[in-house]
C-alpha cells in the first residue's frame, strides 16, 4: 500500500486479483491436476469438466499479450462504474495471453484511443487509477500498447 | 413413439406492441396472452399450464412471472412455472410448457413473457456485489453490453474484412422489414447515410446499430397435436425443437458478463462458437439442417452480430456473411430472409418477451399471415438467441 502526493492511500479496487509494484501482474489460480488457468482467481473446483481437482496454485499471468479485439466507451457507463467529472471516453481491450490461452478484458490506459489500436497489437499490463474518493485512490489493471507511450503517440507501425 | 410424440402445436401467438410505454409489465403480458388465446380460439379457463418468463427489472423475478400472469388473468388452479435465463428466458418457458405437454401432463399451455425497462444502458443489480461478475464488469472496467457487441464487431472487421458499410446495411435491411410490422417500436426506414451519421457509442458501433431497451410482451398458446387436430387444426405450426444448451469448456469467446474467457491449455478450444452449438442442437433435435431453413429470426443485439448469426445458422461459411447480406439473400424476397420482423433493430429488447416474440413472428410467417413482410412459401423457420451467463436458445418451427 502506497500513498500519493496528495496524501491519498492507494488501494486495489478489488483484493487479490493483481499485484502492484514495478512489474504488476494479474493473479490467477492454476489447477494442480490439469494445468487450467482460472481468472479471476479463487475457484473451489476446476472449470474443466473432465477434471475433478480442487487444488490450485496461485500464479501470476503473463504481463504481455495480443489485442484480440477492442472498442471504447463514448458514453458514461452506469453505476457501479465511477467516472471523473467531466466524463472522458476511454478505450477497452480484450487481450489474448498466449501462454495461458485465455483472453482478459480491461481498460486501455490514458489517452490511447481506438485509432491507436489494432487487433494483434502487443500490449502490457499496468496498474492505474480507476477512481478516487477523499482518502483513497483505487487501482485497477489496464492495458498499455507496448510501442506507445501513455501520451498516445501512436503505434510503431501506424 | 412416432414423430408426433416429439411435437407440440402453436395454436395462438400474441404480442403487446414494443415501445417505451412505462407501464406495468403485467399489463403487456396479459394483453399478449389474451391475443394469443383469441387467435387459438380458446379461453383462459381452457389453459392447464402457465409458463412465465421472468423479468429481473421489476421486483422479485417478475413478481415470479408465471404466477403473476396467472393471477392477473384470474387464479384458475393451473399448474405454473417461471423461468429466468437472461435473454433465453422465453425459450426456457416455451420448453417448460412443451415438455409438460409431451409428458402428457396437460393439453393446453400458455407461455407469457413481458418487460418494462429503464432508459439507457442495462445496469447490474444494485448494491456492492463483488462476487457478481455482472456487477464487477461495470465496476472494474465500465464494460456495458455494447462493449461486448463492439468487440465482436471489431473482430469481424479484423478477421473477415467487414466494413462500417456492411454493418449499416444490416440496419437498413431490418428497418425496411420492420416498417411493415405493427408490433415493432421503430417503424421508419433508414438510409445507410443516416446510420453512419448517428453517434458512435462503442467503436465501431453507432447508435442506430445497437439494440435499444424496450417495453413489450409476447405470448403463445401451445397444445398437444392430438388436441389441435380434435379442435379443427389439421396442419398447425409445430415446434420441432427447442435448444437451450450451455457452452462447452473451454469457452473461447469473451461472453457477457465475463471479464475473461476459459483457458484452453488443458483442453483445446472447439472450432465452433457457442452460438453455433446452440443452433446445431436445435437442428439435430429437429432432424434438419441449414438447407431446410426458409426464414430465420436472430438476435441482432447489434447490426454486426446479425452477420455472426448467418454463420452460426450455417447459412454461409465463416467470413462469407457480408456477401450473403449484400447479395440480398437475407432480405425478404431473397433466398433465406433473416429478421423479417425487423429484429431487435426495430423492436429493442424486452428481455423475457424476446425469445417468445421470435416464435410469434415465425408462427405468423409459416401461416402466411405476416402482412407486408411475408416470406412467401415459408415452411420451416428457426430462431436464434443469446444472452448473459452462458444462455442461448434456438427454436425450430415447421408447417
Amino acid at each position: 500500500m502506497t500513498t500519493t502526493a496528495s496524501g491519498k492511500t492507494r488501494v486495489p479496487a478489488i483484493d487479490g486479483w493483481f499485484t502492484t509494484g514495478d512489474e504488476p501482474a494479474l493473479l490467477a489460480s492454476r489447477c494442480e491436476a490439469c494445468g487450467t488457468y482460472v481468472f479471476p482467481p479463487g475457484p473451489t473446483w476446476c472449470p474443466n469438466p473432465a477434471c475433478s481437482s480442487t487444488a490450485f496454485d496461485e500464479v501470476r499471468l503473463g504481463r504481455r499479450g495480443r489485442v484480440w479485439s477492442f472498442t471504447d466507451a463514448r458514453y458514461q457507463p452506469p453505476p457501479p462504474f465511477r467516472a471523473p467529472e467531466p466524463y472522458e471516453p476511454f478505450a477497452i481491450a480484450a487481450v489474448e495471453l498466449v501462454a495461458e490461452q485465455l483472453v482478459v478484458l480491461g481498460q486501455v490506459v490514458g489517452d490511447v484511443g481506438c485509432d491507436d489500436l489494432a487487433v494483434g497489437d502487443e500490449v502490457e499490463l499496468v496498474v492505474d487509477t480507476l477512481f478516487e474518493d477523499d482518502d483513497h485512490e483505487y487501482l485497477v489493471w489496464k492495458w498499455k500498447p507496448v510501442a506507445t507511450g501513455v501520451d498516445g503517440e501512436g503505434r510503431a507501425d501506424g | 413413439m412416432g414423430d408426433d410424440g416429439r411435437r407440440v402445436a402453436v395454436l395462438g401467438a400474441g404480442m403487446h406492441p414494443w415501445g417505451k410505454w412505462g407501464r406495468n409489465f403485467v399489463e403487456y403480458g396479459v394483453k399478449a396472452a389474451n391475443d394469443a388465446l383469441a387467435e387459438a380460439g380458446l379461453a383462459w379457463t381452457d389453459v392447464q399450464f402457465v409458463a412465465g418468463a421472468d423479468t429481473i427489472r421489476n421486483g422479485y423475478p417478475g413478481y415470479v412471472a408465471g404466477a403473476t400472469f396467472a393471477q392477473a388473468l384470474g387464479w384458475n388452479g393451473t399448474r405454473v412455472s417461471s423461468s429466468y435465463a437472461a435473454c433465453a428466458s422465453g425459450a426456457q418457458a416455451i420448453d417448460s410448457a412443451r415438455t409438460q405437454i409431451l409428458a402428457g401432463r396437460c393439453d393446453v399451455a400458455l407461455v407469457v413473457g413481458a418487460d418494462t425497462t429503464p432508459k439507457g444502458f442495462f445496469a447490474p443489480v444494485g448494491g456492492e456485489r463483488k462476487a457478481d461478475p455482472d456487477w464487477l464488469r461495470f465496476y472494474l472496467v465500465g464494460a456495458t453490453n455494447p462493449t461486448y457487441f463492439a468487440l465482436y464487431a471489431r473482430r469481424r472487421m479484423a478477421c473477415y474484412g467487414a466494413t462500417d458499410a456492411d454493418f449499416a446495411a444490416v440496419k437498413v435491411k431490418n428497418a425496411r422489414h420492420g416498417a411493415a410490422n405493427p408490433n415493432a417500436r421503430y417503424r421508419t426506414p433508414v438510409t445507410a447515410e443516416e446510420v453512419l451519421a448517428s453517434p458512435m457509442v462503442a467503436d465501431p458501433l453507432r447508435l442506430l446499430e445497437i439494440c435499444a431497451t424496450s417495453d413489450g410482451g409476447a405470448a403463445l398458446v401451445l397444445t398437444s397435436l392430438e388436441f389441435a387436430r380434435r379442435h379443427g387444426h389439421a396442419e398447425p405450426v409445430t415446434v420441432e425443437a427447442v435448444s437451450t444448451v450451455t457452452p462447452t469448456f473451454p469457452q473461447g469467446r469473451l461472453e457477457m458478463p465475463d471479464l475473461a474467457t476459459d483457458s484452453a491449455v488443458a483442453v483445446p478450444s472447439g472450432r465452433r462458437r457457442f452460438t453455433a452449438a446452440v443452433v446445431q442442437a436445435a437442428y439435430d433435435e429437429a432432424g434438419v439442417g441449414p438447407d431446410d431453413v426458409d426464414v430465420a429470426e436472430v438476435y441482432d443485439l447489434s447490426s454486426a452480430l446479425e452477420l455472426d448469426w448467418y454463420e452460426d445458422l450455417g447459412l454461409c461459411k465463416e467470413g462469407e456473411a457480408e456477401r450473403l447480406l449484400t447479395d440480398g439473400d437475407t432480405t425478404v424476397g431473397g433466398r433465406v430472409p433473416v429478421n423479417p420482423s425487423g429484429g431487435l433493430s426495430c423492436f429493442g429488447e424486452a428481455i423475457p418477451a424476446q425469445a417468445i416474440a421470435q416464435v410469434c413472428e415465425l408462427t405468423w410467417q409459416l401461416r402466411g399471415a405476416a402482412a407486408g413482410r411475408q416470406v412467401e412459401g415459408a415452411r420451416l423457420g428457426v430462431t436464434a438467441n443469446q444472452g448473459l451467463f452462458g444462455h442461448g436458445s434456438s427454436v425450430v418451427l415447421r408447417r
